[in-house]
């Protein structure tokens, strides 16, 4: 038998139609706009200024707190403006607009890095260098990496395991970067493990990936305490709390972290822009896309520059298919729908999907008929009928009560509701609430 | 751009189940007890049927439409199935006026006045059927048999046996043999009798992951532990487990009135709290009541304890109280 997380889950169809498409590197843009605020926490503070020049992987946002994160310019050229453009979110937020120098020779010099097994850095050093190269979690949720390594003296921490799960539908992102990268991807683990001084990992991947399990079953085979874990396909497998119990069986507690259950989780992309940051000093300024969707000429996965107009990389698979109706930022359960393509891509963007009509509409909101399915596919454990009926009628602290904070926005209760409703959109209301309540009480 | 983009939080995509294609697959689960009915019966069962389900959907739309002035939602399926639902616990040649009112108390008093599809507390068939039964017990308890004469159904003749101090052993020359019950030959509710065609129905149902196992399952499992103690301890004055099994409406109320999505716990470990109770109460009805038989009257009442069902059998919290912090 496989190893899953016990409770709840869902298995929408999977949509991989870029599994076997390999990585592209996509052409260099004319100008890129990189936004200071692509992880969670506090915005960088902008260290450059209008007309000024930049050299390609030049600090041009530093870090602006514990929480926050270093940005790199992804090109040689020159700021042409500071400029408050809509990103992701929706929101216009401050971005570094940049025009390539197309003279420069280190624009265009993209040479395959050789495999580097030999980890040089000191545990602190490597610490630091994340922190420099401003590394962030780059499965979606964009924590900066160097906060999640601060393990405070004394925690009893023994495992580290590699998100390498990719449980949203149609997104191959990581399952490429996986196949492509395997021996990068475990000298990375390696240099996670010297860091943290840890003895065992195990890298999580579904078993609708077999070619990279394989794989790494195979690269993994000289190397002490690192094991990979063939896991059955269920979304949401790829949530930390999920994984870290389907594989070692361990419940990290309610509103706890993974830590207080000895385990650090990260993402496979993260690992391999880890891998590069240590070993090549190389700072996260691209991540790998998948351009995808079911009626598109040419969906792909390509090697973005941070700050790529995703009108760029849609032009790039043959355009905007007709009839599109939702443009998301991510994958269908959890990402953001955004309005148009004049986008820049961030860390954070691991997909950018283009849904028909018959995909993107939802259905009409009936009467609950009480069926009981969102119960049952929540992982949380959670009643999201009476999260939403408690949110719709202003029974906050009731909700808080019912642990409406706990829930982690998957989206299983939404998409297996047989009456449509708007499970999550209250659930995600009640919780904004709850959360302003909490504050304003401490 | 030049189309229209839709904005809308995650998720983007959405299961094919919708709830009235749970509500349609209830009723293609209820096509093989239907075609017994009316092989046994013929036009009586299709005139009893088809009265209560067009009432029924007529009572929804006119409350709908000129009672309560919301949006008229019939064509969603659910009045279709308490029709169906409701004429499957009735006696064929129940007068059509009798079948009217039935109608009526289901989706007026039961469901409408309630507030509806997801609201009503009890179940709409059954309230309407103990409605029936109570005020006109005559009418309600004239079964006809397939050779056009009324008869008793068999819980009814073990309950008058036993009440005349008659032994099992005697009563049981007049009671259809086990193959009979199992097949449908018997006097009964026009949608009860045929437990074969009922659990093809149940089977689809389970199928199509409309219902889990757990209601049914519990109830006849319970059911037959506890009829088969008094059995096994007294034969003579109890009738056996299989019999109680096959009658009654047992497999009917186990698969498809107890499993209403609306009035039944919303987590499994409610739903078996609620099928036992629903066992027990059945079983007691039957053995030490007035009444042959119980089931209807059994759900309803456990129908009642749903909202507290539902408060005290939660689901468990992910990360709530953790047993062993290492495995």
């Amino acid at each position: 038998m496989l190893k899953t997380f016990p409770k709840g889950g869902i298995h929408p169809p999977e949509n991989k139609i870029t599994s076997s498409k390999e990585i592209k590197r996509m052409k260099v843009p004319t100008a890129v706009s990189v936004p200071i605020a692509q992880h969670i926490g506090i915005p960088a503070e902008i260290v450059v200024q209008a007309k000024e020049k930049v050299a390609k992987g030049q600090v041009i946002a530093k870090s602006g707190g514990f929480v926050s994160s270093n940005i790199h310019s992804p090109v040689a050229g020159t700021v042409t403006k500071l400029d408050l453009i809509i990103d992701t979110s929706g929101y216009k937020k401050q971005c570094i607009v940049i025009r390539t120098d197309p003279k420069d020779p280190s624009n265009f010099e993209e040479i395959e890095l050789p495999l580097k097994t030999d980890i040089e850095l000191e545990p602190k050093e490597i610490l630091q260098k994340i922190t420099d190269c401003g590394i962030v979690g780059l499965g979606g949720a964009t924590f900066p990496s160097q906060v999640k390594l601060n393990v405070r003296e004394g925690s009893k921490l023994d495992y580290l395991i590699i998100n390498g799960v990719e449980c949203e539908p149609y997104l191959t992102a990581d399952h490429r970067l996986m196949l492509e990268k395997a021996e990068e991807i475990v000298v990375g683990i390696k240099i996670l493990m010297k860091a943290l001084n840890l003895q065992k990992a195990v890298i999580g991947i579904e078993n609708n990936k077999k070619d990279a399990i394989g794989l790494f079953k195979s690269v993994i085979k000289k190397e002490d305490g690192i094991q990979v874990a063939a896991l059955q396909v269920k979304y949401p497998q790829g949530g930390e709390k999920q994984l870290v119990k389907a594989i070692l069986g361990r419940e990290v507690p309610k509103n706890g972290l993974p830590l207080d259950v000895g385990v650090i989780v990260h993402n496979v992309g993260t690992i391999y822009a880890i891998y590069e940051a240590i070993q090549y000093n190389k700072p996260l300024t691209e991540r790998v896309v998948t351009v995808t969707g079911k009626k598109l000429e040419n969906p792909s996965n390509f090697w973005v520059k941070i700050g790529t107009s995703i009108k760029d990389l849609v032009a790039e698979v043959g355009g905007l298919p007709e009839g599109t109706r939702k443009l998301v930022n991510g994958g269908p359960m959890m990402g953001k729908a955004i309005k148009n393509t004049d986008v820049p891509v961030t860390k954070g963007t691991s997909g950018i999907l283009m849904i028909s009509e018959e995909e993107a509409s939802r259905g009409k909101a009936e009467n609950c008929i009480r069926c009981g399915e969102c119960v049952f596919v929540c992982p949380m454990g959670l009643e999201p009928h009476l999260l939403m009926n408690l949110s719709e009628k202003g029974f906050y602290e009731k909700a808080s009560g019912e642990d409406i904070m706990t829930c982690i926005e998957c989206g299983s209760c939404s998409y297996v509701c047989p009456s449509s409703r708007p499970l999550l959109d209250y659930i995600r209301f009640g919780k904004n609430i709850v959360k302003k309540l909490e504050t304003s009480k401490n | 751009m030049s189309q229209p983009i839709i904005i809308s939080a995650s998720p983007h995509v959405h299961s094919s189940k919708t709830s009235k294609k749970v509500m349609y697959d209830v009723v293609i689960a209820l096509v093989p007890a239907f075609l017994v009915s009316l092989y046994v019966f013929g036009f009586s069962a299709l005139l009893l049927t088809a009265v209560a389900v067009i009432s029924c959907i007529l009572f929804e739309f006119l409350i709908q439409k000129y009672l309560l002035k919301t949006e008229v939602t019939v064509a969603d399926g659910s009045a279709l199935i308490t029709g169906i639902l409701l004429a499957f616990n009735l006696p064929a040649g129940l007068p059509i006026w009798m079948i009217v009112v039935g109608s009526l108390v289901a989706i007026g008093v039961a469901k409408m006045s309630f507030g509806g599809l997801g609201f009503n507390i009890f179940n709409p068939a059954l309230v309407g059927r103990v409605f029936l039964l109570v005020s006109f017990p005559v009418q309600m308890t004239m079964w006809p048999l397939p050779d056009g004469i009324t008869g008793a159904t068999t819980l009814g003749i073990i309950k008058e046996g036993l009440m005349f101090g008659n032994t099992m052993t005697d009563i049981s020359a007049q009671l259809p043999s086990n193959m009979d019950m199992f097949l449908g030959i018997t006097a009964g509710s026009i949608g009860e009798m045929s437990a074969l065609a009922l659990l093809l129905g149940g089977v689809y149902l389970l199928i199509r992951k409309v219902i889990t196992w757990h209601i049914p399952v519990t109830i006849l499992a319970t059911m037959a532990v506890m009829t088969g103690v008094f059995w096994v301890v007294n034969p003579e004055s109890y009738a056996s487990p299989l019999i109680h099994i096959l009658s009654g409406g047992a497999i009917l109320g186990a698969f498809f009135m107890a499993t209403d999505m609306v009035t039944s716990p919303m987590t499994r470990k409610g739903m078996i709290i609620f099928a036992i109770g629903i066992a027990v109460i059945t079983v007691v009805i039957r053995l030490f009541g007035a009444y042959p038989e119980g089931v209807s009257f059994a759900i309803i009442i456990m129908n009642a304890f749903v909202p507290l069902i539902n408060k005290y059998f939660k689901p468990r919290r992910f990360g709530a109280k953790i047993k062993s912090k290492i495995v």
